[in-house]
């Protein structure tokens, strides 16, 4: 704890961790939102959501290593990804869609640990990141620095968040998806053809992910084994921001973010990914405490 | 099967098992029979949660991982000095007294259960509460976590990992004496499973598996009842834990106390080929998969945890019953099941014509 002191005596650093956390929570934002779409509209918890996002991360660095600039990954990687998403749900995911919890759960589980044995294979276990090439910027008298890449970052979560909103208000698939979502029984009765909902709703989510795994890769550093954190990241946003609410996922990413930084900081960068698992049973025990207590009140 | 048949088989078994290390071609792979023994203790604790109550645990292995450190940290320190001990792991190894390497294994293998039970206890009654879902991701970090924090703790050796005592030459050869204390351990586990499936215990679990608000409605404490089952599946897998680290003598922090990519994936799908929530499927799966693991990692150079993953897949989805769990729906008289041939061809005909 003695980085403690630092914070204190010198607060431009906790801008800096602020403005680097925040960044970054963007990125989760977007997994999470995936996560929080499969969630609503199949009733599944996709275990290997962090793997997309790691896939998308490899996808990336594959087009910078034939010598393509990283940011044409993002489109690319979403493309793929659709794709090899596409294809998951129409051989695995299709078959466990109307089944219980228990069974789509261990089903993802063994995809994720499929694709991350297979990048562990393809691309080697070590740690690797695309250099983007963009400098980086000097704010309050050159005492916090942010690379540019992670404002390119951001605004591409936006222009992708923005594009996502308005594919679900306007777009005849997207209302199809949010029926699909609120009675899947009654949007068969209207016509609706809710394998093909499922099958895009599935593709999509892989795509947010592919997309985000293009972001990560660049700004940050990706490893075949550390899709993990990112799908406990996302779960652990879905359950604080709850279901269907997109400020909240938004806002608890972007928190989540920032926690990470100020933790990686004060704890050691060793423990980053211990924090985030610790915090995860602790947002579950504290969730569990206010259940029981809405639970007594009703007795 | 019928009474006399049953315990002919359970006969046969036990003698069988009694008399591999007396068979001298197989004298060389005794401490594969050894290992054979652990993978049924994974898949049957696993199968407390995982299949007789329906809930995902995929961390279970920190159970593992806490009974083998909290063994091997008790055999260190009864003993020895720290220093002591550093010195002696750099350079000549540990002698021990068979006595002192008795009660040490004992006292440690008691120690460590009590703590698998303890950290059962106070993280369930807080997870458990919720339902499947939040406890098998839950869970999933838990395992990452624990190994994380065994990696950077010194008192336990860190990343560099434990060097537990060798066995003193006075209990014989490691072969033997590791196979039939597994043994004895696999053999508790069942016996002790078998009867608490069999009564009132193994009848709230399956409640809970099988309609958990029911279960809950009808006055059944449902949350006590799954902490008690993961208490349970905790103990047994940190005594086979506490074993584990003397067979295998060091113990590294992610590779082996909470071998999470392997042995932590490999009770799931155990349990799971063998048929969940089934006594014996855990057992057979296991054997199976033990059996022909020999295959996966001589033929497929590196690719074997992926065949892993995609087994899994191909499992759960086309072949949840298990081994057992379709034998079990193939001839449901032989499992003690009344049927009714009337309905059951009404029902059959009725399936054919979906």
């Amino acid at each position: 704890m003695g980085n403690l002191e630092i914070l204190i005596q010198a607060p431009i650093f906790s801008v800096q961790l602020l403005i680097d956390g925040l960044l970054v929570g963007s990125i989760f934002a977007l997994a999470a939102y995936g996560m929080a779409l499969l969630w609503g509209v199949m009733n599944i918890i996709n275990i290997s959501q962090g793997d997309y996002v790691i896939l998308g991360g490899y996808v990336t660095l594959t087009l910078y290593n034939a010598g393509i600039h990283p940011l044409f990954g993002v489109p690319v990687a979403a493309v793929v990804l659709f794709f090899v998403g596409w294809a998951i749900y129409r051989v695995v995911i299709f078959r466990v869609v109307d089944r219980d919890l228990f069974i789509s759960i261990l089903a993802t589980f063994g995809i994720s640990i499929l694709l991350q044995q297979l990048m562990d294979q393809i691309f080697g276990a070590d740690i690797q990141s695309a250099e983007s090439g963009l400098g980086t910027l000097f704010l309050f008298d050159d005492r916090v620095t942010v690379g540019q890449i992670k404002l390119v970052a951001l605004a591409v979560v936006i222009v992708v968040s923005v594009s996502l909103v308005l594919f679900f208000k306007r777009s005849r698939m997207g209302q199809a998806i949010r029926a699909t979502a609120q009675n899947a029984r009654a949007a068969r009765l209207m016509g609706i053809n809710t394998d093909r909902v499922y099958a895009m709703t599935f593709a999509m989510n892989a795509a947010i992910c592919g997309a985000a795994g293009a972001l990560v890769v660049m700004t940050w550093v990706i490893q075949p084994f550390i899709g993990l954190a990112y799908t406990i990241r996302s779960f652990m946003i879905v359950v604080v921001a709850g279901l269907g609410n997109i400020a909240g996922v938004v806002a608890a990413a972007l928190g989540l973010g920032a926690a990470e930084q100020f933790a990686a900081f004060l704890l050691g960068a060793e423990f980053q990914i211990g924090f985030v698992f610790g915090l995860l049973v602790v947002i579950l025990l504290v969730r569990n405490m206010n259940l029981k207590r809405q639970r007594r009140v009703l007795k | 099967m019928n009474g006399g048949g049953k315990i002919a088989l359970y006969l046969g078994l036990a003698v069988a098992a009694l008399l591999v290390p007396q068979v001298p071609f197989l004298q060389p792979y005794l401490i594969q029979f050894a290992f054979l023994w652990v993978m049924i203790l994974f898949a049957m604790t696993w199968d407390v949660m995982g299949g007789q109550m329906g809930y995902n645990s995929f961390g279970n292995i920190v159970f593992f991982g806490v009974g083998m450190y909290a063994t091997a940290v008790v055999q260190r320190d009864l003993y020895f000095t720290v220093e002591e001990y550093a010195n002696v792991a750099g350079g000549e190894q540990a002698a021990l007294t068979p006595a002192e390497y008795l009660t040490g294994l004992a006292l440690g293998m008691g120690i460590g259960g009590m703590l698998a039970v303890l950290i059962a206890a106070v993280l369930g009654s807080g997870i458990l509460g919720l339902r499947g879902h939040y406890f098998a991701i839950c869970t999933l970090g838990l395992g990452i976590a624990a190994g994380e924090l065994a990696s950077g703790w010194d008192y336990i050796g860190a990343g560099s990992g434990l060097v537990t005592p060798l066995l003193p030459d006075a209990l014989g050869e490691r072969g033997p004496f590791f196979y039939y204390v597994f043994l004895v351990l696999a053999v508790i586990t069942f016996l002790v499973l078998k009867r608490l499936y069999a009564g009132q215990f193994g009848l709230a679990i399956n409640a809970i598996r099988d309609d958990e608000d029911k279960a809950d409605a009808l006055g059944l404490h449902a949350t006590r009842y799954k902490t008690v089952a993961w208490c349970v599946s905790g103990f047994f897998l940190a005594l086979a834990g506490g074993v584990f680290g003397n067979l295998v003598i060091f113990i590294d922090p992610t590779d082996v106390a909470f071998a999470g990519p392997t042995f932590g994936v490999w009770m799931v799908l155990m349990a799971i080929l063998g048929g969940k929530g089934t006594l014996w499927g855990p057992v057979i799966g296991a054997t199976v998969f033990h059996l022909t693991q020999e295959f996966f990692w001589t033929y497929l150079f590196g690719w074997q945890r992926v065949a892993l993953g995609l087994l899994i897949v191909v499992v759960v989805v086309f072949f949840p019953l298990g081994i057992v769990g379709w034998l079990r729906e193939r001839w449901p008289q032989r499992f003690g099941e009344m049927v009714d041939e009337d309905a059951r061809r009404v029902q059959v005909s009725l399936e054919g014509e979906r």
